[in-house]
């Protein structure tokens, strides 16, 4: 039993995840609050190359062939492992398609309680966490023996969890990885998109508040108007209205526009995280309460399907004036 | 091939959420339950396999006020068995499962489930309010099985799955999964469809919900919450307010401020 709080670090072909230096920079917040160490979890084979920047006092570096590419079976096995033997104050991971996936598996296997969607913590150690789409906070103590928790971007700054001394790095046995379920049968590149998005200086986005495939038109006569590019959220492209290489969002694209004009999108935490580096955020939702109006520059709560006629009227007026 | 489907019911965000006069949950008294919507993919993924393949597709949820309704819906689109998780009726059922979290919910639904001898489960990959963890791994590892989640894509042949597994940026994985197993479905492959409230109707008068009582909830392993509230952002959007003219001329001059007009 120990105060070390253990970040397991994301990576994919080679490429370190943002989420983990969020996370560092997060465990680096805890540890000042409940003390401990920061340690970085890498499993790999031959990774360790990536360790350089990480801001942790450790890297506990697990090579094995079978962690070559992450799969849920391997890293979880590993993890437990290696979790029930070192058992520190907290295990912070990715709330995501990499975290998310071995983290309750853990909970339940363990025995030990699991917080997901963590956002940030207090200097008391509390977790605060978002849910409902961003409109409701959760907050409450850091559960006990060993918190296992998931984290979301947006509370902490990548650069902070990155370190210009590289870590010293052990190497540790992993053993168990044998009768795994799940193998990686391959990748399947993006499909190269007519345009991409994460360039566009212009991006019309739609959100559900679009209603039917019909009302896409119209974002898209705006667009030509003023000569951007439509893009949307995630209920758009489920229900095939746009392109998947239109996403925007956690498993889509994250892009950073001179304007990212939101109509009808919420702004809920997968998709807030992919435009938070646009230079001016414009919001058209008719909610008052969605989560889009914190992290836009303007807002309108006006009914799009008013405003959009005037305004691409008015783009042509200006264009053309 | 045997599927199950697990679904569960979570707040309509478009409605007004508020806390208790605890401080430290959702007011459930006004909330309105909507199916999770990644459920929604799920069903639509199961069927669309038995649809490809063969077998039965089994709805399992717990009980909450209107998940008659959403059961009924499944069966309308094809579903072969519906299967509702009962809780303690003095406590009220359908106020049990709203405030059960995952894992309570898990290892009730595990029990049922494991009956059932399922070759695959698809549930939704996360559903809003969760706060210790999505239900498909938690259910996974209650069963035994394997999980994968982020699933926008299934296919089934000699004794495995291979899902598409989404990855930001759209790069995708493609994991052999060795069934029984348990995938956290993120969207089928075609929109979920839709069926007319008609065919519900007539649906209702033959197909039947069977009832199974859940053992007392186990919620061990969920966090304690001390305080629920809404975000105050540091920093709000200025709003624009007018008729749409006065909207669309302000618009237009923050797109030239900002350099694309």
């Amino acid at each position: 039993m120990s105060q070390d709080i253990f970040v397991v670090i994301e990576h994919l072909r080679g490429q370190v995840a943002d989420i983990s230096y969020v996370m560092l920079a997060a465990a680096g917040e805890l540890s000042k609050g409940i003390g401990g160490n920061v340690i970085a979890v890498l499993l790999g084979n031959k990774a360790e190359g990536l360790a350089g920047n990480f801001a942790a006092v450790q890297v506990l570096y697990l090579d094995h062939p079978a962690l070559a590419d992450f799969t849920s079976d391997a890293y979880q096995k590993a993890l437990a492992g290696l979790i029930s033997e070192k058992q520190p104050r907290a295990v912070l991971f990715g709330n995501t398609s990499i975290g998310a996936d071995v983290a309750s598996g853990l909970s339940i296997k363990l025995g030990l309680p699991l917080v997901s969607s963590c956002r940030s913590f207090g200097a008391d150690g509390k977790f605060v966490s978002q849910i409902c789409g961003g409109k409701i906070m959760a907050e409450g103590d850091l559960p006990s023996p060993t918190a296992l928790v998931t984290m979301v971007p947006g509370g902490y700054k990548p650069e902070a969890g990155q370190s210009a001394q590289p870590p010293a790095l052990t190497r540790l046995e992993v053993a168990g990885l044998d009768a795994l379920r799940v193998s990686l049968a391959k990748y399947i590149e993006p499909e190269a998109g007519d345009v991409d998005i994460a360039k566009e200086p212009l991006l019309i986005a739609v959100g559900r508040g679009i209603q039917q495939q019909d009302n896409i038109q119209l974002a898209e006569d705006l667009a030509q108007a003023m000569g951007g590019v439509v893009c949307g959220s995630r209920p758009v492209i489920d229900q095939g209205w746009l392109a998947t290489s239109r996403l925007v969002g956690k498993s889509g694209k994250h892009v950073k526009p001179k304007v990212y004009l939101a109509m009808g999108i919420s702004g809920a935490p997968e998709h807030a995280e992919a435009i938070t580096d646009s230079n001016t955020i414009i919001a058209i939702n008719t909610d008052p309460k969605a989560p889009i109006f914190d992290i836009a520059k303007f807002g309108t709560e006006i009914d799009l399907f008013d405003l959009i006629d005037p305004l691409i009227a008015k783009v042509r007026a200006a264009k053309g004036g | 091939m045997n599927i199950v489907v697990l679904v569960k019911l979570v707040p309509d965000l478009v409605e007004e959420l508020n806390i208790d006069p605890s401080g430290a949950a959702l007011d459930m008294s006004w909330l309105r339950l909507i199916i999770n919507e990644f459920d929604d993919h799920a069903i639509e993924q199961a069927i669309l396999l038995k649809e490809r393949g063969g077998g039965q597709v089994t709805i399992v949820a717990p009980e909450y006020e209107g998940v008659d309704e959403v059961l009924f819906t499944a069966a309308a689109k094809g579903a072969d068995r519906l299967i509702k998780l009962s809780g303690d009726a003095s406590a009220g059922s359908a106020q049990v499962f709203v405030a059960a979290n995952n894992h309570a919910l898990a290892r009730a639904c595990a029990a049922v489930i494991k009956e059932l001898q399922p070759d695959l489960v698809l549930t939704g990959v996360q559903a809003n309010n969760d706060l210790d963890g999505p239900l498909g791994p938690t259910l996974a590892e209650c069963l035994g099985m394997p999980y994968v989640g982020y699933i926008s894509g299934v296919t089934v042949s000699d004794g495995k799955v291979t899902a598409r597994k989404e990855y930001p940026g759209g790069l995708i994985a493609e994991m052999e999964v060795k069934l029984p197993a348990v995938l956290g479905i993120q969207a089928a492959e075609q929109p979920p469809r839709y069926v007319a409230v008609s065919k519900v109707r007539m649906v209702m008068k033959t197909a039947a919900i069977e009832e199974r009582a859940a053992d007392a909830l186990d919620p061990s392993g969920g966090p304690a919450v001390g305080r629920m509230f809404q975000p105050e952002a540091a920093v709000h959007a200025e709003m624009i307010t007018g008729s749409p003219d006065e909207v669309a001329d302000k618009l237009v001059s923050i797109f030239k401020e900002a350099g694309v007009l």
